[in-house]
């Protein structure tokens, strides 16, 4: 007998440990401790997230066809997971076809060198960068750096977390977590040659990081962008933004290298139609985009003539491979589940570590990331950063059904973690509940509990992991009778009857009313 | 008509009153309330915080004692217990259990309501002939709102009960930051959640602040009791079975 060993079956690589912008240092509750201390955070995103919420609401209302689109967008994408391989190999095919170059990455580690290298090539030891979160995600600015490349971003938010050295919060404004005093005081510290008497008026902010920006477009000769979309049927790439300077980082520079998720990958032209409704109606609250555009392969005299697409892998593979997992993928970064979300309202995005955050970071980091890649991973701690309220599923416009994903990764999360103090836990409160008598007697147990109740009943102060709940909330002594034994006694049989009479008593009345 | 009352673990222990309520008013409706004895708990939080093989007794147990062909329909007054049995049940028996399991899920998942769901589209009724002169204000409990889809059923009822004063809360959708577990294990985001929430329930002026799921209930009345709020909190149930005869008289320690 011959047998050839084909080796074991391995899961797709997740994004590399200790590389990017997947993972905090800390878990998210120790995290939060902090931006919940934050008033200046809090009351900044609470009048933010109010405001987008107000006018997603209108512009959503207003369309007769909004579930239906929801409905095509969550088609499409589910159709397009289901096929991605042959969807990205025409993609390959038609950009390279229009005079692009495709390139493939695993991970941000390789995304970061081939795009190092290509800048490198042009001779520019300068590029300008239009917002994109999949650059974030690998850590591209970081890593330019380090080989002596110096990166500008352009979007103006991100220009202001870009100059504070400090890091997004949200992934359609990332500086949300500013005010207007903050982004003054940053502005004069790190833009060179800005009139000192600069004020705290957002046209005169606007202006100034105008200036500065000008000067970077007409002066440097590479672009990095990330994409929106890319169409596999033409080849077409997309960028969706509001201020112009993507127009003018995809116009401008000889070459253009766009980083992009192979995600975010659609089958048809036609499809756009969908994505170009849903986008703007859920992310700004805006009816159309400011800015589109739309660019295939280069064109000889227009443009730039150098184009290089990055397709990025780093853990996607691996989440199209979780029969679960896959669904999250669907995801067009729109942030309309962050802006509902109550967590995220009170907590602000650097608490979830990831260049995701909020509702659909908390299934995406620990997807693409993995949560156990270390002892004490923080991003095992994500799946449990919400209280399931649901706000992030109606939210979104391609309905992924966020909180069934978390449940479905804190399970993936306990089945992994081994056997902890909290599963013994669940499991003893399993048994208990499974046996009827068991379960009596353990409720008398809990009516031992009335001798924690201080005179007024009140229960003002319990032992760990119950103090969390007691800092703030007190907690009624247990009754002294259960429902089922009330039920029992002769009182409760009494009241039931009683009731049941009542009830003939009425209709009697009732009868008599209508003889009358 | 035959209903199965489900006590839910919290109710039965910690709130019969509210359980009590529901079985009153069903009867003064003139139903037949039967009360498995064998009935524990329907493994929501196992499920919620993450555990799907240890609670599958809890979903074999709630199908058997729920199974039964003479109970017409299954009542329990929480909406997050309700959406525990409808969208829950399903996952843990077709991943740990065996086509028995299975095809009992299907059909007690078929039967479970919610009151108000119970109430207004199954027995067809909107005023249960209840009086609470008292000033009320409603939270739609998330699960109630989101995974049920209940909508302003509970408020036809409680608009339909004499002398009520009923007031509209401010934010009333967003979440007071229970989340079952979600209180333990991130204590504080769920305490800025319910700061929220208890300034827009003192914004009605209310007195009472009434909601489907008794343990949304505890956790806002635990922050009102802390704060010395004059507003206590009160199940729908205890609300719409209080009537001339019989008025609500307050007798929880903590409201």
């Amino acid at each position: 007998m011959s047998s050839t060993f084909l080796g074991m079956p391995a899961p797709p690589p997740r994004s590399p440990y200790g590389t990017g912008n997947l993972r905090g240092d800390r878990k998210f509750p120790r995290a939060a401790h902090d931006e919940l201390r934050n008033e200046q955070l809090r009351r900044n995103l609470g009048r933010a997230t109010r405001t987008i919420r107000a006018k997603r609401l209108d512009v959503t209302g207003e369309l007769p066809d909004w579930e239906a689109l929801r409905e095509a967008g969550s088609a499409i994408k589910t159709d397009t997971m289901n096929r991605l391989p042959e969807l990205l190999e025409q993609l390959e095919r038609k950009v390279t076809e229009h005079g692009g170059t495709v390139h493939w990455a695993r991970d941000g580690a390789e995304a970061n060198e081939i795009v190092a290298r290509l800048v490198q090539e042009t001779g520019s030891s300068e590029v300008i960068k239009v917002k994109s979160m999949a650059t974030q995600e690998i850590g591209l600015n970081e890593h330019l750096e380090s080989v002596g490349i110096t990166p500008y971003e352009t979007d103006l938010a991100e220009l202001i977390v870009q100059l504070a050295h400090d890091k997004p919060s949200h992934i359609l404004v990332p500086a949300i977590h500013r005010n207007r005093d903050e982004i003054r005081q940053i502005f004069l510290k790190e833009i060179p040659g800005v009139d000192p008497g600069l004020d705290n008026v957002p046209a005169h902010l606007a202006a100034a990081a105008r200036a500065y920006l000008r000067e970077k477009f007409m002066t440097t000769t590479v672009a990095v962008s990330g994409a929106n979309f890319g169409i596999a049927e033409t080849g077409t790439l997309s960028v969706v933004e509001s201020e112009g300077n993507g127009r003018m980082c995809l116009t401008m520079p000889d070459t253009l290298i766009t980083v992009m998720g192979i995600e975010k990958v659609l089958p048809r032209h036609q499809d756009l139609e969908v994505f170009l409704q849903l986008l703007p109606r859920s992310s700004t609250g805006e009816r159309m985009n400011p800015y589109t555009s739309l660019w295939t392969g280069v064109t000889p005299g227009d443009g730039p003539q150098n184009f290089h697409l990055v397709l990025l892998d780093n853990g996607r593979t691996a989440a199209l491979a979780d029969r679960i997992g896959r669904e999250a993928l669907n995801c067009i970064r729109c942030s309309a589940c962050l802006n509902v979300c109550p967590v995220y309202e009170r907590t602000g995005g650097h608490a979830y570590g990831s260049t995701y955050p909020g509702p659909i970071g908390a299934v995406l980091t620990p997807q693409l990331a993995g949560m156990h890649a270390a002892k004490g991973d923080p991003n095992s701690s994500l799946p449990y950063a919400s209280s399931l309220c649901g706000a992030c599923f109606d939210a979104c416009p391609v309905k992924i059904d966020i909180p069934s994903l978390l449940v479905e990764l804190r399970h993936q999360h306990t089945e992994q973690a081994g056997a902890t103090a909290e599963k013994l836990a669940m499991r003893a409160a399993a048994t208990v509940m499974k046996h009827p008598k068991l379960f009596t007697a353990a409720q008398k147990g809990a009516g031992l509990g009335r001798v924690l109740g201080g005179r007024d009943g009140k229960i003002s102060h319990l032992p760990p992991p119950f103090d969390g709940w007691s800092d703030s909330r007190d907690t009624a002594a247990p009754p002294k009778r259960t429902f089922r034994s009330w039920l029992a006694s002769a009182e409760g049989a009494a009241t039931m009857r009683a009731a049941a009479d009542e009830h003939r008593r009425n209709e009697k009345d009732g009868k008599k009313e209508e003889d009358a | 008509m035959r209903i199965g009352l489900f006590a839910t673990c919290l109710g039965d222990t910690l709130f019969p009153e509210a359980v009590r309520s529901t079985a009153v008013l069903l009867a003064r409706l003139g139903h037949d309330v039967v009360f498995p004895p064998g009935q524990t708990c329907c493994g929501q939080m196992h499920v919620n915080t993450g555990y799907q093989r240890e609670p599958l007794p809890l979903v074999r147990n709630f199908a058997e004692q729920f199974g039964d062909t003479s109970i017409e329909a299954v009542v329990m007054p929480s909406g997050s217990c309700a959406g525990s049995v409808r969208h829950q049940h399903e996952i843990v028996a077709e991943r740990y259990g065996d086509a028995a399991l299975r095809s009992g899920v299907a059909t007690v998942k078929a039967k479970t309501y919610e009151l108000s769901e119970l109430l207004v589209d199954v027995l067809g009724v909107e005023d249960v002939g209840a009086y609470f002169p008292h000033r009320v204000t409603y939270h739609p409990t998330c699960h109630s709102l989101r995974m049920l889809r209940v909508g302003d059923k509970p408020l036809k009822l409680l608009r339909a009960v004499d002398s009520i004063d009923l007031v509209e809360l401010p934010e009333a959708d967003s979440c007071c930051g229970f989340g079952g577990t979600f209180a333990l294990k991130n204590a504080e985001t769920s305490t800025a959640m319910l700061q929220d929430k208890m300034r827009n329930i003192a914004a009605t002026g209310a007195g009472v602040c009434t909601a489907g799921d008794s343990s949304c209930l505890m956790h806002i009345g635990g922050g009102l009791s802390r704060i010395r709020s004059g507003t206590r909190t009160l199940h729908l149930a205890q609300i719409l079975s209080a009537t001339r005869t019989s008025p609500y008289v307050p007798t929880e320690a903590v409201r």
